[in-house]
């Protein structure tokens, strides 16, 4: 069996596939639902209905989009580039420490001051964090899946012992929390008295600033260059290594402000479990978005969807919620295949 | 591990090859017993790649004890065909047969098992085992405790004295020179009982002596009842070393000829198609120096590194650089390009000394660059023509301002160039893998030509291109030449240096030969030069 590269795909068949990997994802979690005692139609109804099915569910959804939003930005901006930034995660934690650092007083501002402040802080901090491995990367070729990934486990560490020490709230009880940022810190509500924060809007704003970066930039075309071929941009000018810089900054920046919004916009406070992986499923929703910056809104709101969604399924149909990861999973899989089946035919010998 | 082999008995090779006919070298088939059956029957074969039929409909027949000679332009698919012989392709439609019983497609393995062996124009050996290690790779049971060394060599030694591969089977590969890693190649292939060899452009990376050594050898290979199949593009050698000429174009089998009852103008017309026009090179005054490498030495790099070499282009004027491939060519280039930076020695450009090469300061001083690898090197395959066709240029204030790409005018850019230089592409945005290698070709000659260099680097321009595109790059340099643009061509084809150049030198070694205008020296002389027989290698100015 072999792949051989297609000309030009149809447009019935970028559409064709991806409908067949969503297909495919109903069919192979069905197994699973069965297997679990439950009638797979009505467990797809309930997770479409806790998705979306009310102005409650749209807004959960939303809200839990934000950060993906964030973060698979982070990933595509990164992945583009072919620089693999695993390390999303810590980043968006060094976002939600600054933000804390910052927001609880420490700068008595009003807020068309202080939130841009904080913002461009978190940025800068998480910025700096991914310039490690990259400097690791062009000047020594340490592989930075490593040196990122593991970064992911010191930075964890890092916020627990400011969590126990410097940043602990001395009213929170003894638990390991930080305290509240400032009024004048937080991002308003979108809608009075919903969950959803301008946090989503920032987003929207963020992922067409990349696609415009991406597709109208010099430095977006030599991001490309050097994720497709950096012999061939090297050979015609482009300075491969400070290019993969830039993208770092970008990223690590991008991700950071996951942290923020989460931060300031949702919790309030910085606890250790801020993000329930949102660094790692930024992974999945870049992927899914083929790294098309706009294509992130909609993957991480798919994602950020089928989690809702599964939550509110369990508590009716009395399947596990894990059945959400699952889903992602399949899907984010039979993607991938179904991108290949766009570009590539198989022949089989 | 001789105490080893001598405790094993002698015939214990044959388990090594379970299950297959001995019939060479043991007992050599005498020519006289050419049966019926040939060794070779290829029935229909075609194949695709997308829209380009590399092979379309080919039957022929190899008979027992006969060499053939596979000739036709680089594309014509030759290589192609071989590879589905071989199993390392499967053909879309028809069949191969060996000794008279098919050959399952696809499968290396079957076509080893029926005593087919090939010779690859790229070597397939392990650089760090020795020649011994490398034939017996692959031939033994993995079930098996110990090596049986002593008969391996054995084996090997007789093979070598029987077909004169000479070789020392305890060296190293990577001390070997190219010639004797070929013959470690037919040696490979001999040890595997072929008894039908391929050799796919076996010449390409040889001195004419050793090119002479291999064809004595073939001559010794068939007086012992094997056949060969002999790819090639040079019409000279065909005509020495075969029985029959099968010519192949654009895929399809065009002609079918004796040997002895033709000759290279009726092959060159068959391999063509037309008429072959040499491109016309008048005289041109020797201008003004425009760059130039003063004693110049660099690390190794895909072959040998250069070692004091000073070499002056100056305008309006084609220096050609023959060689053989390895020799630091590639160096050189890379060098030129700036992807490379020299460990001593001086590049200057028009008189001026230049501290900071790169590819950048190669460009800003006017130099032009054409990469030996089109793909890995020259073009950014998932890009699209638009934004391949700019990448030298994009920061200039005709493509990007305050930095953001002016998609207008590169668009249109890459519309004329598309049109000037007559590339088929479906559209400017089309990724440029999609091209044929002539079209992807003639985009990098207009991007690096269209800003009107002073200074031009062609690697290989020609190589893997088909006749009309040859001609088209032949025409381009010496339009840029006639320009007054000062030219460094670098080429494996000594046929295309001694066409297209004012001043030709050779490159051996690291080193490069005094430098001989046109037809001051034989090909011969020049062939010499190559194997780096002269001692007249200059340290100062070429």
């Amino acid at each position: 069996m072999r792949l051989e590269p297609k000309p030009a795909p149809s447009l019935a068949v970028t559409l064709t596939f991806p409908l067949a990997a969503i297909a495919t994802t109903l069919f192979l979690t069905s197994m699973l639902v069965l297997a679990a005692g439950a009638s797979p139609l009505s467990v797809f109804y309930l997770v479409a209905k806790g998705a979306a099915g009310s102005q409650f569910a749209l807004v959960e959804t939303l809200t839990r989009a934000t950060p993906l939003i964030f973060t698979g930005l982070a990933i595509a901006v990164a992945f583009r580039a072919k620089l693999w930034n695993i390390g999303a995660e810590a980043q968006l934690y060094i976002g939600g420490v600054v933000t804390v650092v910052l927001g609880t007083g420490a700068l008595p501002l009003p807020s068309v001051i202080l939130i841009p402040v904080i913002m461009i802080a978190a940025m800068a901090a998480g910025a700096a964090l991914l310039l490690g491995p990259a400097v690791l990367k062009t000047r020594f070729g340490v592989d930075e899946v490593v040196t990122t990934l593991l970064l992911n486990f010191i930075v964890l560490l890092f916020v627990s012992m400011l969590l126990e020490g410097v940043l602990k709230d001395p009213m929170g009880l003894g638990w390991p929390q930080s305290q509240k940022v400032i009024a004048e810190a937080q991002l308003p509500r979108i809608i009075q008295g919903k969950r959803l924060h301008y946090g989503f809007v920032i987003a929207i704003v963020s992922a067409v600033f990349v696609w415009l970066v991406m597709k109208k930039t010099v430095l977006g075309y030599e991001m490309r260059a050097v994720g497709h071929n950096p012999e061939g941009a090297r050979f015609v000018g482009i300075l491969v290594n400070r290019t993969l810089m830039k993208t770092a900054l970008l990223s690590g920046g991008l991700a950071a402000l996951a942290g923020f919004s989460e931060v300031s916009g949702l919790k309030g406070n910085l606890t250790l479990d801020l993000s329930p992986g949102y660094g790692y499923s930024g992974i999945v929703v870049a992927m899914l978005a083929m790294l098309n910056p706009l294509g992130v809104i909609a993957s991480a709101i798919f994602v950020a969807g089928i989690f809702v969604g599964a939550d509110a399924m369990s508590r009716a149909a009395k399947v596990p919620s894990y059945i959400a990861d699952v889903m992602v999973a399949t899907s984010l899989l039979t993607m991938v295949v179904a991108i290949l089946l766009t570009r590539y035919r198989i022949k089989w010998r | 591990m001789a105490v080893a082999g001598e405790e094993l008995p002698s015939v214990d090779s044959d388990h090594d090859l379970p299950g297959r006919e001995r019939s060479l070298p043991a007992t050599p088939l005498p020519v006289t017993a050419v049966s019926s059956t040939p060794a070779l029957r290829l029935s229909g074969i075609s194949k695709r790649f997308g829209p380009l039929r590399a092979n379309d409909a080919i039957s022929f027949e190899l008979k027992r004890g006969e060499v053939i000679a596979l000739l036709g332009e680089n594309g014509a698919g030759k290589t192609t065909l071989m590879n589905i012989l071989f199993g390392h392709y499967v053909a879309d439609e028809g069949t191969v047969e060996a000794f008279g019983k098919p050959l399952p497609p696809g499968d290396p393995r079957a076509a080893l098992d029926a005593g087919i062996g090939m010779v690859h124009q790229h070597f397939t050996l392990a650089d760090n085992m020795t020649v011994q290690e490398n034939i017996a790779l692959g031939t033994q049971s993995l079930w098996r405790m110990r090596l049986n060394r002593a008969a391996a060599r054995r084996r090997i030694e007789q093979l070598s004295a029987d077909f004169g591969l000479t070789v020392d089977p305890a060296a190293t590969v990577a001390t070997l020179s190219v010639g004797e890693r070929q013959r470690v190649e037919i040696l490979k292939a001999l040890y595997r009982e072929a008894r039908i060899l391929i050799l796919d452009e076996p010449t390409a990376v040889l001195t004419p002596a050793e090119t002479d050594a291999l064809f004595r050898t073939l001559k010794l290979l068939v007086a012992k009842g094997l056949s060969i199949i002999f790819i090639s593009h040079k019409l000279h050698e065909v005509m020495a070393v075969s029985d029959r000429v099968l010519v192949l174009r654009s895929g399809q089998l065009v002609g079918e000829r004796d040997t002895a009852s033709t000759d290279r103008k009726e092959l060159a017309a068959l391999m063509v198609g037309q008429e072959v026009k040499s491109a016309k090179v008048s005289p041109m005054k020797r201008g003004a120096p425009l760059l130039a490498l003063e004693r110049v030495s660099t690390a190794p790099y895909n072959g040998s590194g250069l070692d004091e070499v000073s070499l002056t282009l100056t305008a309006g004027e084609i220096t050609g650089l023959a060689g053989v491939a390895g020799n630091g060519q590639a160096v050189l280039a890379a060098l030129i390009a700036g992807i490379r930076r020299q460990v001593r020695g001086n590049i200057s450009i028009a008189g001026q000394d230049v501290a900071d090469w790169s590819p950048r300061a190669a460009l800003a001083h006017g130099v032009a660059r054409i990469p030996e690898d089109r793909h890995a090197i020259g073009s950014i395959g998932d890009m699209s023509v638009t934004e391949n066709v700019i990448a030298e240029r994009y920061r200039s204030p005709r493509f990007s301002r305050m930095g953001f790409l002016n998609w207008k005018a590169s668009r249109q850019f890459a519309e004329k160039l598309i049109a000037d230089y007559e590339v088929k592409c479906p559209s400017p945005e089309a990724r440029i893998r999609l091209l044929s290698g002539g079209n992807m070709q003639k985009l990098i000659l207009g991007r690096a030509l269209d800003p009107d260099p002073t200074v031009i680097l062609a690697s290989q321009p020609t190589r893997g291109l088909d006749v009309g595109a040859v001609a088209y790059v032949h025409r381009m340099l010496l339009e840029a030449r006639d320009r007054g643009a000062a030219v460094l061509l670098i080429s494996e084809d000594l046929e295309e240096v001694l066409a297209l150049s004012d001043r030709i030198i050779v490159m051996s070694k690291g080193r490069l030969s005094t430098p001989s205008s046109r037809g001051e020296r034989s090909i011969r002389e020049l062939g010499e030069l190559m194997a780096g027989h002269s001692g007249e290698h200059s340290d100062h100015a070429a």
